[in-house]
């Protein structure tokens, strides 16, 4: 199924801004997150379509994944 | 810290004070708001002969301790009608602590037409007739004072908006650069300028120095503590990196950065003003990506933003500032964007509010939204000139709502609402709604809580939760503000458990007394009932702590969230 990977701040190096990426039904955040090279230290936050989710939330199609990472302050 | 200045300007003499047995445990905010609720009559006019300004440094500027250079001011503020304190970087916190001043007070009214300036230094504070600086920008101010008195003085000052009283007006704040922070919030600068005072001049030559009780317990506490804040990822990396503007891209993931005078929450262009982008602009035009508003700061949060020649357009360039005029204005020019925050901060007015306030400007048709040029305009040709439509626009977002008929205006007792949508993140509606300083992001901070992750998480999205947040984080906000602390400091304060008791244990080697974490809550607890009774004794209600009636009827996407809160919830707040 299809996933929008969207990485912001420092995990942008190296990696994308935003890709598109299939992947099998079940899948959950932890998996991509590990398939990038990140480790769960590092995520500061997750969300799903602009909601905040744990790293076990399981993705479904057409979903939009953002990663960050502890970042922040106004 | 020993004795209190006191200025009057009715009758143009000065007096050194010793410290009255009541304020000794106090500064900053504490010391502020409590001189203006003893002093200050509620219901009279801000820009009267009975509002006073008062400075108070921090109870721990002038010490090592890390991030502890702020200065607060307050007074009866023009804009809210509420009691108001705002703080700044800047290199007069210091200067102040170390020459031994717990605060300066001024009061009255000249009533002629001279313009002043006043004079601080190890004698005391003088007062000066001024003619040569008047209607100039705060950058101009700051020049030609390093070269008449010296490059290390300290400096506070008002452009031309203060000098017109126009209720958006901020006081400036010289920073190690000869650059500029500000006292931004609330009209201050229009105080100010009532009192007829250009500028303060500050110089610390034979300051006495801050006399720390026990050094050796001191030197311990402030380790721990800079340890703290350079291993949190906020502080210690994010912040220094991109600034506070990383908030951009993450309040529009999460659906909260409000778009077009508030009816969307989310911007089309927010890459284009991100801090990603922010950062990678600065790196490849020779800038520099952090910078400390005052010596002692190890976080760094501000930068230095160059044209694309190299020169010098801004800093202390915020995430606020850039998410009103961009996303808010629909303005998708970081570089049109960085040019505005300079003119506002040489002609003296907050960002917060004008950047708000154009966006309703923008929806009143006075411009188009996008209009980067116009604003531009509007910012020097009416503004900075103090055309009658310049004084409208620096009236704020509501003195332009009201001129223009515009019913969507985003203000809590006449303040702009911020850079947070209270709809789609409802933490941060609840500290606008019931804040003593009308809608202020800075006196509860729930983003950290509600967005970034920090200090644990309450989705931003539902209720439950919210007001307790809200308390917490508004009392102990009202405790650092007391410090002379950087807000900043929160993040590592929320997450590393040696960071708070250290912080604690540093005002305690300060003095030579022994706080516990319980006396610290009560000292914030005691701020937010003393601004809060000289609200209700200028005329607010609970009837005011509500967001403005659009927020409820109007769904704001992507999330299609309304402010949901019943008043009897609301007023909940305030049961401690
Ligand atoms: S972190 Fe930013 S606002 Fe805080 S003291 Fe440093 S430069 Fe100033």
């Amino acid at each position: 199924m299809n996933i929008t990977v969207k990485l912001f701040a420092t995990f942008r190096n190296g990696r994308f801004k935003m890709d598109h990426q299939d992947w099998p039904e079940g899948v959950d955040c932890r998996r991509i997150v590990a398939s990038l090279g990140l480790t769960e230290e590092e995520i500061g936050i997750v969300l799903i379509n602009g909601r905040h989710v744990p790293l076990d939330q399981v993705l479904g199609h057409g979903d939009t994944l953002s990663l960050f990472p502890l970042v922040g302050g106004g | 810290m020993n004795k209190i200045l006191r200025v009057n300007m009715t009758d143009l003499t000065t007096r050194t004070e010793p410290v009255p047995a009541a304020w000794a445990g106090l500064g900053g905010r504490a010391l502020t708001s409590t001189i203006v609720a003893a002093e200050v009559p509620a219901t009279c006019h801000a820009l009267g002969e009975n509002n006073k300004l008062v400075f108070a440094p921090g109870l721990l500027t002038g010490t090592p301790a890390a991030n502890s250079g702020r200065l607060s001011a307050g007074a009866k503020s023009p804009l809210t009608g509420t009691i108001k304190e705002s703080n700044a970087g800047g290199t007069a916190a210091q200067m102040l602590a170390r020459l031994g001043i717990k605060a300066l007070i001024i009061e009255g009214l000249p009533t002629g037409d001279t313009w002043y300036s006043l004079h601080v230094s190890n004698e005391g504070v003088t007062i000066q007739e001024e003619t040569e600086l008047l209607g100039k920008g705060n950058f101009a101010v700051i020049e030609a004072l390093e070269a008449r008195l010296g490059k290390k003085t300290g400096i506070l000052t008002i452009g031309p908006a203060g000098e017109l009283k126009m209720t958006a007006a901020n006081i400036s704040v010289k920073d190690p650069d000869s650059k500029i922070r500000s006292h931004g919030r609330g009209g201050l600068g229009a105080v100010m300028g009532s009192k007829k005072i250009k500028f303060i001049t500050i110089n610390d030559q034979g300051a006495p120095g801050v006399k720390i009780a026990e050094p050796e317990k001191f030197k311990v506490a402030a380790r721990t503590f800079a340890k703290a804040l350079l291993d949190h990822p906020v502080s210690g990396e994010g912040l220094p990196t991109y600034g506070t503007n990383v908030l951009v891209n993450i309040l529009n993931e999460a659906g909260g950065l409000p778009t077009r005078n508030f009816t969307s929450g989310q911007f089309h262009a927010h890459d284009t003003i991100s801090g990603e982008t922010m950062y990678e602009t600065i790196v490849s035009r020779g800038g520099k990506h952090k910078h400390g508003c005052h010596a002692g700061c190890i976080i760094q949060c501000s930068q230095v933003y160059t044209c694309t020649e190299g020169k010098y357009l801004t800093s202390g360039f915020e995430y606020e500032t850039i998410w009103g005029l961009g996303a808010d204005c629909c303005i998708e020019n970081l570089d049109d964007i960085a040019q505005a925050d300079n003119i506002m901060d040489d002609i003296g007015i907050d960002s917060i509010e004008t950047a708000v306030m154009f966006g309703v400007a923008m929806e009143a048709g006075i411009l188009p939204f996008g209009d980067g040029k116009g604003m531009i305009r509007l910012l020097e040709e009416e503004i900075g000139k103090g055309t009658p439509l310049g004084r409208i626009l620096g009236g704020g977002a509501a003195s332009v709502g009201k001129a223009y008929g515009v019913t969507r205006v985003p203000v809590v007792k006449n303040q702009a609402i911020p850079a947070y949508d209270p709809r789609s993140v409802k933490g941060i509606g609840i500290t606008y709604a019931t804040s003593t300083m009308g809608a202020d992001h800075t006196s509860g901070y729930t983003i950290a809580t509600n967005i970034l992750n920090v200090g644990g998480f309450v989705d931003p999205l539902k209720k439950e939760g919210q007001v307790e947040l809200s308390r917490n984080l508004q009392i102990a906000t009202a405790a650092v503000d007391s410090t002379g602390m950087c807000i900043f400091v929160a993040f590592p304060a929320l997450d590393i458990p040696e960071c708070l008791p250290a912080l604690i244990d540093m005002i305690n080697a300060r003095f030579g007394i022994s706080l516990t974490g319980d006396d610290v809550t009560n000292l914030g607890k005691q701020v937010l009932k003393t601004e809060r009774q000289f609200n209700m004794d200028a005329g607010f209600g609970k009837e005011h702590d509500r967001l403005p009636e659009f927020f409820k009827h109007e769904p704001v996407a992507p999330h299609n969230a309304v402010w949901d809160f019943s008043d009897e919830e609301i007023d909940e707040f305030w049961n401690f």
